[in-house]
């Protein structure tokens, strides 16, 4: 069972948008209400909730030992994975990761990975041999749209979030020490994902908004402004000038995040 | 193990494989090679080596999967086991998922699902040897494939990437190049309608950077495109030469 | 106001044929004043439509089409039929038997049973709801001897010719029974088998050679020489 956008709605929607307007009373370029909250899971070296609007998404991180990939022995290792869980949409069944959830991962790991937002070489504990593998686990916990940016906010969020433990090597083993450190982090990437609906640009996209557009396109800023991760999705498609004009519409609003989240 | 090439482009302003920057790679065409198929493709470019075929519009199964106003396109992107350097295992990976994903929705803009309701289209990718550009190369052989179906479509769609290699922007990037580049930004387009319906990126670019990427991947598009077109039309060619040299005799 | 292209040209999905106040015919589609070419195919036109006649199409049903289908299956009060298209047909058991079914004394299978061929007509279909045959007419009904082939169905009107001139004159050279089925499939009854495989080739070859010109004077050509051969033989 999916809940479907009554066509009076679209119609609604569509014709609202063509004259610079959203349902909810937002510019198109707004964002809804963001709310960010870190350590709500104290079992997780690190954590966060974020709440875009009506959507939500808890990110927890958990930092194992493992071995290091063999082209690259001298950096631990990042793994982002998602759960679209059932109890975030009646659109969501239990079971195996789908395309969707495999694709929101490997978005918001492009966007952490390319902005090199975490330093791995600190993550290494005997080169080639043993590493930190850093494990970041998105859940959606209620999808009223744009589940990519609150997840990407909520993967940075709850890295800076992470405390590792103090150790040392004692016999060729790993021995923990008391005392934490923060996570080594050397970047903020933020992600801004912009819907096209008729001819018109529309940032954060809200449910019904997602099912009413041809497509979106995301764009992930690190600190310099520069472009370290796209992905277009949905089944239409954005003429070139388009494409550029969504990538610096997404680069006003990165910057302007990034100065409210102080990042 | 390999030893990893110091630069990219050498002082000649060439790139490993001896290409100029905007270079492509060759590319070879073929449409209706897998008999069964309703349609199928067969693209070597560069060193890739991409199978591509259709089976549909037919019976959607899972019946629930079924769309009461349009086809549901469905689309699988495989790599052999022996199409890269070490071996990979037969089962889908993630990357493979989400290429999958991003293949099917490059698809979906070009074909008339909505003329058959309840029906099922099934694209299938297999990549038998692999080197940089996988995904640009299987949507170029997906779109022929369809095309050769016979399912009714608004445009062909191309693909081609570009990307950032050595302070430089180049074209078609290889997996050398990809490994150890910038960036890698692949694009697809409905040429016709200067439709962009696939774009990803990885790797790091400016705003200025990115631009020239773009542009530059949708020339290499449309030097593909042209091809695509010779290959649908070749199959039928040949048979009217044929004729006009018998009736000569 | 421009037809961009000339006629027989090839074309390809996408393609650009005509601007202006023109009508976007078979295969063709329409978009901001201007046709394109819907799938690959030769740009034919009449004053103001366009078609494109396809090179391969599937076979979509339309009322009052004579087809030739295969049983899927026996159901619970008819039959499935494979009529070579993405839709399924149904033939109900009521239409077949002439009057209502009665399921404690009618045995289906003993009818019509999976693997039959039938040629039929359609007698509905829409969107929603998967085409339905009938037998009821004269002419149609179980199909007993006799070769099939599948050709794609956009060439059935070339193997038919001008007023029927190119299936009469196949039928002529090798003696056969042909009926074509507008979803593409051909039955050929002849005397023997060798017949019914001539006239197979021929059509074959129509389909193959469909776009290009002065197909009936090779046809009739490649029957004749063969007929020839085959006399040769028996000598």
């Amino acid at each position: 069972m999916i809940s479907v956008v009554t066509r009076v709605k679209q119609k609604q929607i569509a014709q609202l948008i063509e004259e610079g307007k959203r349902l909810d009373g937002r510019d198109l370029t707004d964002y809804r209400q963001m709310k960010i909250e870190q350590g709500i899971i104290e079992r997780a070296e690190g954590s966060a909730r974020v709440l875009l609007g009506k959507t939500e998404v808890v990110v927890g991180v958990k930092i194992e030992m493992g071995k290091p990939f063999p082209d690259t022995p001298n950096e631990g290792v990042l793994t982002v994975n998602a759960e679209l869980t059932p109890i975030a949409s009646p659109a969501f069944e239990p079971g195996p990761p789908g395309e969707e959830s495999i694709e929101l991962a490997r978005i918001v790991d492009r966007g952490i990975r390319e902005s090199k937002c975490i330093d791995t070489s600190k993550l290494v504990i005997e080169p080639g041999k043993q590493v930190f593998v850093v494990f970041v686990d998105i859940y959606a916990l209620n999808h009223d749209g744009n589940l990519i940016d609150a997840s990407a906010l909520a993967a940075v969020s709850a890295l800076l979030n992470t405390k590792m433990s103090n150790y040392e090597i004692k016999e060729g083993e790993v021995k923990i020490k008391p005392g934490y450190e923060q996570l080594p982090m050397k970047k903020h990437p933020i992600t801004v994902t912009t819907a096209k609906i008729g001819n018109k640009l529309v940032v954060d996209p809200n449910l019904e908004e997602e099912e009413v557009m041809d497509a979106r396109i995301s764009f992930a800023f690190d600190d310099d402004n520069n472009i370290c991760a796209i992905q277009k999705g949905g089944s239409g498609y954005f003429e070139p000038q388009q494409v550029i004009e969504a990538a610096k519409i997404a680069q006003t609003k990165a910057k302007e995040l990034r100065k409210k989240l102080n990042w | 193990m390999n030893d990893k090439p110091e630069k990219l482009i050498d002082k000649k302003g060439l790139r490993l494989d001896g290409r100029k920057p905007e270079e492509l790679r060759p590319v070879k065409l073929e449409v209706g090679v897998i008999p069964n198929a309703d349609g199928s493709a067969y693209v070597e470019h560069g060193k890739n080596k991409i199978l591509a075929a259709v089976y549909g519009p037919r019976e959607v199964h899972p019946k629930h999967l079924s769309l009461q106003d349009r086809a549901v396109l469905k689309c699988r992107y495989h790599m052999a086991p022996f199409s890269v350097q070490e071996r990979k295992s037969p089962a889908p990976s993630r990357r493979e998922v989400e290429l999958s994903k991003v293949i099917k929705e490059s698809l979906e803009p070009a074909v008339f699902l909505e003329y058959y309701p309840r029906t099922m289209v099934d694209v299938f990718v297999e990549v038998l040897q692999a080197d940089g550009g996988t995904r640009c190369a299987s949507i170029t052989a997906a779109a022929l494939a369809l095309a050769d179906s016979g399912i009714p479509m608004r445009d062909l769609v191309v693909a081609c990437a570009a990307g950032k290699v050595d302070d430089t922007i180049v074209l078609d990037l290889m997996d050398t190049e990809d490994k150890l580049g910038a960036a890698d930004v692949p694009v697809a387009l409905m040429p016709n309608l200067n439709a962009i319906t696939l774009l990803q990126m990885d790797g790091i670019l400016t705003h200025e950077e990115f631009e020239s990427a773009v542009n530059l991947a949708l020339e290499g598009c449309r030097k593909i495109y042209t091809m695509q077109k010779e290959a649908l039309k070749t199959k039928y060619v040949s048979v009217s030469e044929e004729n006009k040299e018998e009736a000569e005799e | 106001m421009p037809i961009l292209l000339e006629k027989r040209q090839l074309v390809t999905p996408g393609d650009l044929i005509a601007e202006g106040e023109y009508i976007a015919g078979e295969n063709t589609f329409s978009e901001k004043g201007k046709i394109y070419a819907a799938r690959v195919g030769i740009v034919e036109y009449e004053t103001k439509k366009i078609d494109v006649v396809a090179l391969k199409a599937f076979y979509v049903p339309r009322t009052g089409d004579i087809i030739i289908g295969t049983i899927i299956e026996v159901g619970f009060n008819g039959w499935t039929v494979d009529i070579n298209s993405p839709y399924i047909a149904l033939l109900r058991a009521s239409d077949v038997l002439s009057r209502p079914f009665k399921p404690q004394k009618d045995d289906l299978p003993q009818v019509l049973d999976a693997g039959d061929l039938v040629v039929a007509k359609v007698v509905s279909y829409d969107r929603t709801h998967d085409p339905q045959l009938t037998v009821a007419e004269p002419g149609l009904g179980k199909i007993t001897r006799g070769q099939i082939i599948k050709i794609t169905p956009t060439k059935i009107p070339r193997v038919i010719g001008r007023k029927g001139s190119m299936i009469s004159m196949i039928k002529q050279e090798t003696g056969c029974n042909i009926i074509l089925g507008l979803n593409g499939v051909v039955l050929i009854t002849g005397k023997t088998l060798e017949d019914e495989e001539l006239a197979t080739r021929a059509i074959l070859k129509i389909e193959q050679e469909s776009h290009t010109s002065g197909l009936t004077d090779r046809v009739t050509q490649m029957l004749k020489e063969e007929k020839a051969k085959e006399e040769e033989n028996k000598k």
